[in-house]
């Protein structure tokens, strides 16, 4: 069932460009996959670990900026600028989880929520290195230049759909690999209960850290692609309802489970832009909002868990006994 | 000699919790402490396995000091702990959570994780008949997959103790393993500390239940109001006068 499930999702998303003719429509999945990586990223911390990151976006920017600034400033080539785009996050990552240390819960949050405030001040405000509001334009694109070969562009919405459902594939089996041993289920242990782990050996501390960095990182690489997708770097990545974004798709998706991220980031990239095209302004974000509260009312899990668990019930229901 | 405490000290403001006691829990036996309400034998938990600094005192195991080291790393040295307040994994397997409690005898670290999918696979299949294993010995073996949370009482209590267990403990630490069980519960868990003890683990335990206490222990400390008033064998332990005074009040022994 779930297998039947992803073979159908993943033969969609792979013929994607092939038949789907609009150009903005094409757009649209480019950003949910990005925010498909975003949310993953976050799912990592708040999903398994239990902690909440409301500084997620400044990840996110700092992956942005990195890449931006190589390679508009110094012209680095765009792969080294990306590699940046998710070292230097994964730096940040892990000095916000040594600051953690013994914050959990609101104070976690209260500390993350502070970080993504100051890193989006020194971008508007360090004019020298980030042009502040005006941004960074002139962001290269990606290209594969092979030896020989004529360099090949990314630079096509189709060939950057590629791109980016490839960063989502590998950003899944990160997430899947740490889960399925024993690194995830010590992420899990600090959600459960965090001293009952400690007297079983697990460093509460040193696996937060651990999920920070790995969760930056892969925030750092959306971060990236975005850069390079959109071609323009500005203060707006630091924006607030990125994270509120990130956590929506997290929270109504599925938190703590693999798929979960992923459809609702499809789901809440899709459906605003649904929206707009189907009704005005006004009716747009009041739509949007009705919407999300009946999922979180009629499924507080979220998506995934509430149609795993139709199955069992469907066969209890059809069961003869 | 496995663990040694001396002087140990804890004070919150002017109340001491304990007020300087040093006792020994030799290698192999069934130790077990006891004493009234508030006694400070928690206390005494806390501070030997790093979740509670002590005011003054130090404790070693195996003659190395281990006070103020962080829970982990003395749970890293074979000294693992149960919680006098039932505490499992709540949403998770009985499986998964005797799986957790199984960290310390993995390897795989992050890099190992995302780069070498055989050798996850194979330090996987070890846990999980090791897990099985462990199941097994406290008698949760029809259980392994229902969620904690939804175990009875005496059930996740067993369940604590597979998950310490799982954690492969030289000493093992019981706060009150029987505490609100029936009575054949209890007949079940004494059967199991001497089983645990047979495997050549050390057992320390605070017990109300003296009925209990007398029957599997070797050596028996009594705590009061902090202090140490009693150390010794059980027999002598439930003959000596201050503790009959401190158990059951001081007109006691006009009777005695």
């Amino acid at each position: 069932m779930s297998r039947l499930a992803l073979l159908l999702g993943l033969a969609v998303a792979a013929t994607a460009p092939a038949w789907v003719w609009n150009p903005y429509h094409l757009h649209t999945l480019i950003m949910a996959g990005i925010f498909a990586v975003l949310a993953l990223s976050l799912n990592l911390l708040l999903g398994y670990t239990g902690q909440l990151s409301l500084g997620h976006a400044a990840f996110f920017g700092i992956g942005a900026y990195a890449t931006g600034l190589l390679t508009v400033k110094l012209e680095w080539s765009a792969w080294i600028g990306l590699l940046a785009a998710i070292v230097l996050p994964a730096v940040a990552g892990y000095v916000i989880g040594r600051l953690a240390l013994k914050l959990r819960g609101a104070y976690f949050v209260l500390l993350t929520i502070s970080f993504a405030g100051c890193v989006s001040l020194v971008s508007v405000n360090w004019m020298d290195l980030t042009n502040g509001p005006l941004g960074l334009p002139g962001v290269p694109p990606l290209e594969i230049a092979l030896p020989g070969l004529p360099a090949l562009s990314l630079r096509t919405k189709s060939a950057f759909y590629y791109v980016v459902l490839a960063a989502v594939a590998l950003s899944y089996l990160v997430c899947l690999a740490l889960i399925r041993s024993r690194v995830g289920r010590a992420l899990v242990a600090l959600r459960e209960n965090e001293t009952l782990a400690a007297s079983v050996g697990i460093d509460g501390t040193h696996y937060l850290v651990l999920a920070a960095v790995v969760s930056a990182a892969m925030a750092g690489f959306g971060g990236g692609l975005y850069a390079h997708y959109t071609r323009f770097v500005s203060p707006e990545v630091f924006l607030f309802t990125y994270t509120v974004t990130m956590v929506i798709m997290v929270v109504a998706g599925g938190k703590g489970t693999l798929a979960g991220p992923i459809v609702g980031a499809v789901l809440f990239t899709v459906l605003p832009e649904a929206l707009r095209a189907a009704t005005s302004w006004q009716w747009q974000m009041l739509l949007y909002g009705i919407l999300l509260v009946g999922v979180l009312f009629f499924m507080p899990e979220g998506i995934v868990p509430a149609l795993r668990g139709l199955g069992p019930a469907a066969r209890r229901r059809w069961s003869p006994s | 000699m496995t663990l040694e405490a001396h002087d140990l000290t804890v004070r919150f403001g002017g109340v001491a919790a304990l007020a300087g006691v040093s006792f020994t829990v030799a290698a192999g036996t069934v130790t077990s402490l006891i004493g009234p309400n508030g006694a400070g034998k928690t206390t005494a938990f806390n501070v030997i396995t790093g979740f509670q600094r002590p005011t003054q005192g130090t404790v070693r195991h195996d003659g190395q000091p281990i006070t103020g080291w962080r829970p982990h790393r003395i749970a890293a040295r074979g000294l693992v702990r149960t919680f006098q307040k039932t505490s499992v994994f709540p949403g998770l397997s009985v499986r998964e959570n005797v799986l957790t409690g199984l960290h310390l005898r993995g390897r795989v670290g992050v890099a190992a994780a995302l780069l070498t999918r055989g050798r996850v696979r194979t330090e996987e299949r070890r846990l999980e008949a090791e897990a099985e294993r462990v199941i097994d010995f406290v008698g949760l073996g029809s259980r392994r997959a229902e969620a904690a949370s939804g175990l009875s009482y005496g059930d996740q209590r067993l369940l604590e103790l597979a998950v310490a267990l799982a954690a492969q403990p030289r000493l093992l630490m019981l706060d009150e393993p029987a505490s609100g069980m029936s009575a054949s519960e209890k007949v079940t868990v004494a059967a199991l500390i001497g089983r645990i003890r047979e495997q050549g683990i050390t057992v320390f335990l605070v017990e109300h239940d003296m009925r209990l206490v007398m029957g599997i222990s070797d050596r028996v400390l009594v705590l009061n109001y902090g202090r140490l008033i009693a150390d010794g064998d059980p027999a002598a332990v439930q003959r000596d006068p201050e503790v009959v005074r401190a158990y059951l009040g001081s007109g006691a022994h006009a009777h005695a």
